[in-house]
C-alpha cells in the first residue's frame, strides 16, 4: 500500500524502479498480500485452537456460557461485514474499470460499514461488562462451572478484540486507499492497492465467518 | 591481484551520511544494518552466558544469588534465539545474496524489506527494556503458568519485544517467498537455483507459517498477565500444556529456521572449495523443503514429560526421527561432493567441515531424545542443553561465520587475511568443543539444566566447559578483530576471488547499487564447475 | 509490456456474479441462525461449521478471485489451510487420547465443578 515510488523519467507513473511493468507490480503486490493472508490464517488458528480443546473439554460450560452472548448484534453485525464485503469487490470492479466517482462512492460505503460493525461491537462489550462477562474478579454466572465460563468469556474478547483490532487497521489503511482514489491515483492499468487492500478486507471478513458460529451459534438451542 | 582496484562506483559509496543509511531501501545495505544490530545482540547474549559459565566453574553458586541466574539464562536464549540466530543467517546473508542469487535489482518490497529492520530494532529495544529494567526469569520458553500467575519479572514486556519482532520475521519471510518466484532473472528455472535460495525459501516458509502462531501465543500469555483472560489458567480449567502445544508449533521449527539457511551456505561452499556440481542436487534441494514442512510435524517431542497422552507422545516419537531422512540426505551429498573434488581448505570450507561435523554430532543426539524412553531420563539435563548447542552454535553459527568469510569480498571489496582466518576457525571448533561436549557427559549423568549451584562431582566437567567457553569467546573475537581490520587492509578481492560460480559472482565486488549492469540471463544449471571436472580427469 | 495478458491475476467478473454472491451469503447467514435453535445433537455444530466454510469459500472463490487466480495463489490458500489443519488436528492426537489421570480437567468431569486451588497433576509430573 505503501510501494508507490515517484515516477522515474523513463517509467510510467507509479511503476517502482526495479519492476519491468505495472503488471509485473501488482502480480507482486497481490501475491505477497496472499502470502500475508496465509500469516494471519495461522495467526488465528492459534486462538480457533485453543478454541477446539476447550469447546471439546467443556462443551456443557461452554454451551451455557454462549447463550449469554448478544445474539441479535452478532447477527446484523454478521450481515453489515458481509455487505461490506459487497462493496468492497464493487469498488475493485469500479477502480479496475477506472470509475473513479463509483471507486470513491463503494470505498466510502464500505468505510461506513466497517464503522458500524465496530460501533455495534462496542456497544455489545458494553453490555457484556454490564452482565458481568468480562473474565476477572467481577465474573459472574450461574448454573455452570464459573471457571469454565470464564474461559469461554477469555476466548470471546480474545478473539473479538483481535478480529475488532484487524477491522481498525484496515479501516485506518482504508483511508488512505480512499484519499489516494479520490486524488484519482487509480486507473485501469494501475489499482493494485485497492485490489490488495481488498483482498485484506475480505480475509477479516472471514474471520468473523467463522466467529459468528462458533461464539454465538454452537449449541444455542440448549 | 594487486593492482586491482575497488569499482568505482558501489552500493557503499553511491550516497553518504545517516540518512542514506537509515532511509536506504536498498536490500544490501539493510543487511549491513542487520549485520551490525545482531553482533551487538550476539555480544550481549554471549555476556549473559560468560555470567552462567563463571558461575558454573564452582558448585556452590559463588558468583550470582539465584535469582539473578535465572535471568541470566532466561536473557541469553531469548536474545541469542529472537535476536541472533532467527535473524542470523536470513536477515543478512539472504537479504544480501537472494536478490543477487535471482539476478534482480532488489528484493520485491523494498520499503517493507527496511520496515523489517526498523521493527526488528523496535522489538529488540522492547527486550533490551525489559532487561535492564529489571529482567525475565521465566526462561526463553515463556512456560505457563509461571510466566502468567507466578512470575512478578518484566515477562510481558519481554513476550511484547518477541511479538513485534516476530512481524519483522514475518515480513523478511514475505518478500524473500515473493522475490524468488516473481523476481528470476530470464532463464532461471527452479532447479538451476543455487541451493541457498531453496534453504532461503524453506526457511521463508517457516517464517510465514509458525512465527504467526508464536505471537498470537505471548499474546495470550501477556493478555492473561495483563487483562487476567484465563486462557492457561489451571484454576479456571485452562491446560497449561496448551501454551506448549502453541509454543513449539513454532519454536520446533524455529530450530530449522536457524540450521536450515546454514545448510544453504554450506551447499554453496561446498560446491566452490571442491570445484564440483553438489552431488545430487535436487535432492539437496528437496530435502530442505522436506524439513521445513517435517520440522511443523514433530513439536509434541518437547512435550514428553509435560503431561501429554501417552499416545500422541507415540506418534510424536515416530515422526520426529523422519527428520532424520532429509537432514541425512544433505550430509551424506555433501560428503559425495567432495569424493574426488579439487578441494582447498579456505576458511570459508573449515567452516563448513566444522558444520557437517557438529551437526552431525548434534542431529543423532537429537535421536536419542526422540526416543521416548531415553528422553523421559535426560529431558530438562545437560544433554538437551549440548544436543541443541551442537545444532545452533556448532551448526548456525559455523555456517553464520563461514558465509560471511565466504562473501565477505563481495559484501566489501576485499579479502580477510586467510591465515588469521584459518586460526580464528581453530579456537572456535576447538573452544566449541571443549564447552559442549562435556554437557552431554554431565547430561547423561544427570545434571539438571537452569541450577546455579551443583553437587561437587560435576565440577571437572563444568570447570573444562566454562575453559572452553573462554577459549570459544576468543575465537570469535579473532574474526571481529580482523574482518573489521581487513574493511581498511585487506587485500582487494576483485568480482570473483574464489573462482566461484553463480550470479553474485559476476558482478562487481562491492556491487553497484542496482547489483548487474544489465539484466543477467541465465543459460546453465548452478554450480557448473563441469569443464574443471573435465580438466582434472586428464 | 502492460498489454501482454499472459498470467494476468486479474478477471473482470460480471457485476452481477458479485450481487448474486450477495445474496447467498444473506440467505446463509439467515439459515444459520434458524438452524441454531433447532435440537440436532452433535450436528448443530457440524451444521453451523459446514455453513461457515461455504460462506468461506463463496468469499474466497469470487470477491478474492481465487476462482480466476493462478495456481500459485491456488496453492498457497490451500497450503495456509494445510497447516491450519496440521496445528488443530495434531494437537487433538495429544487431547482425544487423554486418560482422566493424565488430564484431571478431560470430558468426564466436566460436569462437577474444580476444586479452588486445583493443581493438574500434568504440572506436578
Amino acid at each position: 500500500m505503501s510501494e508507490i515510488a515517484t515516477s522515474e523519467a523513463a517509467h510510467p507513473a507509479h511503476l517502482q524502479h526495479h519492476f519491468d511493468s505495472l503488471q509485473e507490480q501488482s502480480q507482486v503486490a497481490s501475491l505477497g498480500m496472499w502470502v500475508f493472508l496465509v500469516t494471519e490464517i495461522l495467526f488465528f488458528g492459534g486462538m480457533f485452537t485453543s478454541y477446539l480443546v476447550y469447546r471439546s473439554t467443556y462443551p456443557d460450560a461452554f454451551a451455557i456460557a454462549s447463550k449469554h452472548t448478544v445474539i441479535l448484534i452478532g447477527a446484523v453485525n454478521t450481515a453489515v461485514l458481509i455487505t461490506s464485503s459487497l462493496t468492497m469487490a464493487l469498488a475493485v470492479f469500479a477502480s479496475s474499470e477506472g470509475n473513479r466517482k463509483s471507486t470513491v462512492n463503494f470505498l466510502t460505503a464500505t468505510w461506513v460499514l466497517g464503522f458500524t460493525f465496530l460501533v455495534l461491537k462496542g456497544i455489545e462489550y458494553t453490555i457484556d461488562f454490564h452482565e458481568h462477562l468480562v473474565p476477572g474478579a467481577g465474573f459472574q454466572m450461574a448454573g455452570t462451572n464459573p471457571g469454565h465460563a470464564e474461559l469461554f468469556f477469555s476466548l470471546y474478547f480474545i478473539m473479538t478484540g483481535i478480529h475488532a483490532l484487524h477491522m481498525i487497521i484496515g479501516l485506518s489503511v482504508l483511508l488512505v486507499i480512499l484519499y489516494m482514489a479520490r486524488r484519482g491515483d487509480f486507473s485501469p492499468e494501475y489499482h493494485s492497492p485497492v485490489e490488495v487492500m481488498g483482498l485484506y478486507w475480505h480475509f477479516v471478513d472471514i474471520i468473523w465467518i467463522f466467529l459468528f458460529p462458533l461464539l454465538y451459534l454452537i449449541d444455542r438451542h440448549r | 591481484m594487486s593492482t586491482a582496484v575497488l569499482p568505482r562506483e558501489n552500493y557503499l559509496n553511491t550516497d553518504y551520511g545517516l540518512r542514506s543509511w537509515f532511509l536506504t531501501t536498498d536490500h544490501k545495505r539493510i543487511c549491513i544494518l542487520y549485520l551490525l544490530t545482531i553482533t551487538l545482540f550476539f555480544a550481549i547474549g554471549g555476556a549473559f552466558a560468560t555470567v552462567m559459565r563463571l558461575d558454573l566453574a564452582t558448585p556452590a553458586a559463588d558468583l550470582v544469588s539465584d535469582e539473578t541466574y535465572n535471568k541470566m539464562f532466561t536473557m541469553h536464549g531469548i536474545i541469542m534465539v529472537f535476536f541472533f540466530l532467527v535473524p542470523s543467517i536470513p536477515a543478512t546473508l539472504g537479504n544480501f545474496l537472494i536478490p543477487m542469487m535471482v539476478g534482480a535489482k532488489d528484493v520485491a518490497f523494498p520499503k517493507l524489506n527496511l520496515a523489517s529492520w526498523y521493527i526488528f530494532t523496535a522489538g529488540g529495544c522492547f527486550t533490551l527494556w525489559a532487561l535492564i529494567s529489571g529482567g525475565v526469569d521465566s526462561g526463553w520458553t515463556f512456560y505457563t503458568p509461571f510466566s502468567t500467575l507466578s512470575s512478578n519479572t518484566n515477562v510481558t514486556l519481554a513476550a511484547l519485544g518477541i511479538f513485534i519482532a516476530g512481524f519483522s520475521s514475518i515480513l523478511t519471510g514475505l518478500n524473500f517467498m515473493v522475490t524468488i518466484h516473481r523476481m528470476r532473472a530470464p532463464g532461471l528455472t527452479w532447479f538451476r537455483m543455487p541451493l541457498f535460495l531453496w534453504s532461503m525459501y524453506a526457511a521463508s516458509l517457516i517464517f510465514v507459517l509458525g512465527t504467526p502462531v508464536i505471537a498470537i501465543t505471548l499474546l495470550l500469555v501477556a493478555a492473561e498477565r495483563v487483562l487476567h483472560l484465563g486462557i492457561f489458567d489451571p484454576a479456571r480449567g485452562g491446560d497449561p500444556v496448551l501454551f506448549q502445544h502453541l509454543f513449539w508449533f513454532y519454536s520446533h521449527p524455529a530450530v530449522y529456521i536457524m540450521v536450515v539457511p546454514g545448510m544453504g551456505v554450506v551447499s554453496e561452499i561446498v560446491a566452490a572449495f571442491s570445484r564440483k556440481r553438489i552431488f545430487g542436487y535436487t535432492f539437496v534441494a528437496f530435502s530442505s523443503l522436506a524439513i521445513a514442512i517435517l520440522g511443523f510435524l514433530v513439536w509434541g517431542h518437547h512435550l514428553f514429560v509435560a503431561g501429554i497422552s501417552v499416545y500422541s507422545a507415540l506418534v510424536f516419537s515416530l515422526l520426529s526421527y523422519f527428520v532424520a531422512i532429509p537432514s541425512a540426505i544433505k550430509v551424506f551429498n555433501w560428503t559425495a561432493t567432495l569424493y574426488k573434488g579439487s578441494i582447498s581448505f579456505a576458511t570459508p570450507m573449515l567452516y563448513a567441515f566444522g558444520f557437517i561435523w557438529m551437526f552431525t554430532i548434534g542431529g543423532l543426539t537429537g535421536l536419542f531424545l526422540a526416543a521416548l524412553g531415553i528422553d523421559i531420563h535426560v529431558t530438562d539435563t545437560y544433554f538437551v542443553i549440548a544436543h541443541f548447542h551442537y545444532i545452533m552454535v556448532g551448526g548456525a553459527i559455523m555456517a553464520y561465520l563461514g558465509g560471511l568469510h565466504y562473501w565477505w569480498p563481495k559484501m566489501t571489496g576485499r579479502l580477510y587475511p586467510e591465515g588469521w582466518g584459518k586460526l580464528g576457525f581453530i579456537t572456535v571448533f576447538l573452544g566449541f568443543n571443549l564447552t559442549f561436549f562435556p554437557q552431554f557427559i554431565l547430561g547423561y549423568m544427570g545434571m539438571p539444566r537452569r541450577y546455579h549451584a551443583y553437587p561437587p562431582e560435576f565440577q571437572t566437567l563444568n570447570v573444562l566447559s566454562s575453559a572452553g567457553a573462554s577459549i570459544l569467546a576468543i575465537g570469535y573475537l579473532i574474526p571481529l578483530v580482523y574482518l573489521l581490520w581487513s574493511l581498511k587492509y585487506g587485500p582487494i578481492a576483485g568480482p570473483n576471488p574464489w573462482g566461484a560460480k553463480g550470479l553474485e559472482w559476476t558482478t562487481s565486488s562491492p556491487p553497484p547499487k542496482h547489483n548487474f549492469e544489465t539484466t543477467p540471463i541465465v543459460t546453465e544449471p548452478a554450480y557448473n564447475y563441469s569443464e574443471l571436472e573435465e580438466t582434472a580427469v586428464v | 509490456m502492460a498489454i501482454e495478458h499472459t498470467e494476468t491475476t486479474e478477471h473482470v467478473v460480471p457485476k452481477r456474479v458479485y450481487y448474486t454472491i450477495f445474496v447467498i451469503l444473506m440467505v446463509m447467514t439467515y439459515t444459520t441462525v434458524q438452524v441454531a435453535y433447532f435440537d440436532l445433537g452433535r450436528f448443530n455444530a457440524v451444521a453451523a461449521l459446514l455453513i461457515a466454510f461455504f460462506k468461506a469459500s463463496l468469499v474466497v472463490l469470487f470477491f478474492m478471485h481465487v476462482k480466476y487466480a493462478p495456481k500459485l495463489i491456488k496453492l498457497f490458500v490451500l497450503g495456509g489451510l494445510f497447516w491450519l489443519a496440521i496445528m488443530l488436528g495434531i494437537t487433538m492426537t495429544d487431547y482425544m487420547t487423554r486418560t482422566p489421570q493424565e488430564f484431571p480437567m478431560s470430558r468426564v468431569n466436566t460436569v462437577q465443578p474444580l476444586p479452588a486451588a486445583h493443581v493438574p497433576t500434568a504440572l506436578l509430573g
